[in-house]
């Protein structure tokens, strides 16, 4: 852990803008992240929010402006490149392997801190036999951290139920080791009383494990009740940020969300 | 039991699983059927001579079968690694550079050539040049081709896999420092035969049974690098790629070195065979290397079913008898029979088509299905709709 890093933030965007042919998908969002923290990112349908995360990490590369992770810059990396240096994600659509167990999607999860090449995996030398063992320790203490239950560790992960599929997910992206986990909208579909664990658990994997998470949801409940701060896009545009109470105030918010008013 | 205890066992069953298991049992019975298969046949018949052959082939497929079955690349150029292992073989054994060292010749380690001109090695450091040269060629090809997708990869490799044939046939023309790139049609002839360590000189004249027995062993190679692979990390990360990239690589795997992996070592692997077919053919003719081999080779994965090891090897020996020995046997059926005016050798590849046509129909995953292939067919999983911007 390199804590006392600084007190600049984890993250930090500097004027992001991701442009498709004519529109205006993101639009130079300032956005940066402390360490140690949870903060969301809120805004009605199709106001930039995945695509936003999908520039932070590299699955797009933004138009303009550019992303600091940990001080480098972080614009033009690759994906994979991204996840080395620390940072995770989950996807709005579940998108495991889905002919892998759940303890494979894990795995490969932890593709970036294994080492183990083509020669070497070849011979099976026993410095690769470790390193898979530990991988697949790993791997099961990860899948119950995340309250996987036993009996679906070497279930296929298409026929996991979809709460557990949303677990594995997560304990995928931590396999990577991750300062930052981006979570995209981790409680949709979920019922009241799995978003209300999903919350807790968001709070221990920061507390225990020093993870900064961002988050992207719809469910204000949860956002309202883990975020230190939240920011609002809307078309593209940064229109709102602050803690909790402040944005749920703030008028251009709700004009956002419920229209203007007579 | 404590915690501990439970979470040992818990990884103790996983690396039980598969690597060996099942897979070893049967390994050693094949083996030694195959090892004491010969015994049954004349040293110099047809039969041995497609024995050799089905040897040769399967080292293809499963070559192949790293790049598309395990990694989802669909290559149909494999033939391009064929040439490039062959050439190898042609230019390192035999007459191919006679003016090298005066005309005295290079030789390390061969003792049986017609001439003592040109560069004689012997047929192991052949196999390593030839791997090295394939590989290498594979990088060339592999860096301008893997940075697209899905179908995109198929058309480039089929054109790099015509340009492959096009230069052999045409390299007869083009010369570097005196010495041709090729012979063309007239074939680099003859190729050294191979003098192994312990067994010594081949002789295809006298005993084909060296030659089988040598490609057996690189059966065998090609089989525990194919299974080691599979089951490292390597092996997953491919699998994360064929079924969605951009899972993959939000996880952490390098999508363009991940897919170079695989193609690399599917070369690799496909120029092996090559050498080795090409000492079997002691004539290194550039008619060899047509487009249909490419496909004759894919029909052998599919029809074993894409990605499975052992569906592979049973896919690459039915095609190769097929290919090798029945239809020759009953070459003049259509004539005689049917009172037709062609030979079966002559729509082989109609027949090929005809019972990948029947398998389509019935049994769409190939004889020995991978479990994870047969998941993608009846249950649609692992197909990749992309957002992902076309990137390196």
């Amino acid at each position: 852990m390199e804590a006392g890093a600084g007190n600049g933030p984890l993250l930090d965007a500097v004027q992001v803008s991701k442009i498709f042919g004519g529109l205006v998908a993101v639009d130079s969002v300032d956005f940066s992240i402390p360490e140690r923290s949870i903060v969301s990112i809120i805004g009605p349908n199709g106001a930039g929010k995945t695509t936003f995360f999908n520039t932070l990490t590299g699955l797009y590369r933004p138009t303009s402006g550019r992303v600091f992770f940990g001080g480098d810059d972080i614009s033009r990396a690759r994906p994979d490149q991204i996840v080395a240096k620390g940072v995770a994600r989950t996807f709005q659509n579940i998108r495991l392997f889905g002919t892998m167990s759940a303890v494979e999607n894990v795995l490969v999860g932890q593709h970036a801190r294994t080492k183990a090449g083509v020669i070497r995996s070849i011979l099976r030398t026993p410095g690769v036999r470790r390193e898979e063992r530990e991988a697949r320790e790993k791997a099961v203490e990860l899948l119950r951290y995340v309250g996987l239950k036993e009996r679906a560790f070497h279930e296929i992960s298409t026929n996991l139920a979809y709460g557990d599929q949303r677990r594995l997910e997560i304990a995928r992206a931590l396999a990577s080791d991750p300062k930052l986990l981006l979570l995209d909208e981790p409680t949709a579909g979920m019922n009241p009383q799995e978003s209300a664990q999903l919350t807790d658990f968001m709070r221990k994997l920061r507390d225990e494990r020093g993870t900064t998470i961002l988050l992207i949801e719809h469910d204000m409940k949860v956002v309202m009740g883990v975020s230190e701060r939240i920011t609002v896009l809307d078309h593209g545009e940064k229109i709102a940020e602050g803690e909790p109470q402040e944005v749920r105030n703030n008028p251009r918010v709700v004009e956002a969300y419920l229209g203007k008013q007579g | 039991m404590s915690a501990a205890d439970g979470m040992r066992e818990t990884v103790r069953d996983l690396e039980k699983s598969r690597f060996f298991s099942g897979n070893f049992l049967i390994a050693v019975v094949l083996l030694v059927i195959a090892a004491i298969l010969p015994f049954f046949f004349d040293a110099l018949g047809s039969e041995l001579d497609t024995m050799v052959w089905a040897t040769a082939y399967v080292v293809f497929a499963l070559g192949l079968n790293i790049v598309v079955g395990f990694a989802g690349l669909l290559d149909l150029g494999y033939v391009a690694f064929y040439a490039v292992g062959a050439y190898a073989i042609g230019y390192f054994a035999s007459d191919h550079f006679n003016k090298v060292n005066g005309g005295k010749g290079i030789h390390i380690g061969a003792s049986s050539f017609a001439a003592d001109q040109g560069i004689h090695l012997n047929f192991i450091l052949i196999l390593v040049i030839a791997m090295s040269m394939a590989a290498l060629a594979g990088l060339v090809i592999g860096l301008p081709t893997l940075r697209l997708r899905g179908d995109y990869i198929a058309i480039v490799t089929l054109a790099f896999g015509e340009i492959a044939q096009n230069v052999a046939q045409n390299g007869d023309h083009i010369s570097i420092s005196g010495y041709k790139l090729s012979a063309g049609q007239q074939a680099i002839s003859p190729i050294d035969e191979p003098n192994l360590p312990i067994y010594g000189v081949f002789n295809s004249a006298l005993n084909l049974q060296p030659y089988y027995y040598l490609g057996l062993a690189l059966v065998v190679l090609t089989l525990l690098v194919s299974f080691a692979l599979r089951e490292s990390r390597i092996g997953r990360a491919w699998i994360a790629v064929r079924e969605d990239e951009v899972a993959a690589s939000s996880m952490g795997v390098p999508l363009v070195r991940t897919k170079m992996l695989a193609y690399g070592i599917g070369a690799a692997i496909g120029g092996a065979a090559g050498a080795f077919l090409g000492a079997y053919n002691q004539a290194i003719n550039s008619n060899q290397f047509p487009f249909s081999f490419s496909i004759l080779v894919l029909a052998m994965i599919i029809l074993g079913g894409l990605g499975s090891i052992w569906g592979t090897v049973l896919g690459a020996v039915i095609l190769a008898f097929v290919d090798r020995y029945l239809l020759d046997k009953v070459r003049d059926v259509p004539h005689d029979v049917f009172n037709l005016d062609f030979s079966t050798a002559e729509i082989n590849f109609g027949i090929f088509g005809f019972i990948l046509v029947l398998l389509m129909v019935a049994r769409p995953e190939g004889l020995l299905p991978e479990r994870r292939r047969k998941m993608e067919l009846t249950e649609g999983v692992g197909t990749d709709e992309s957002l992902f911007e076309a990137r390196a």
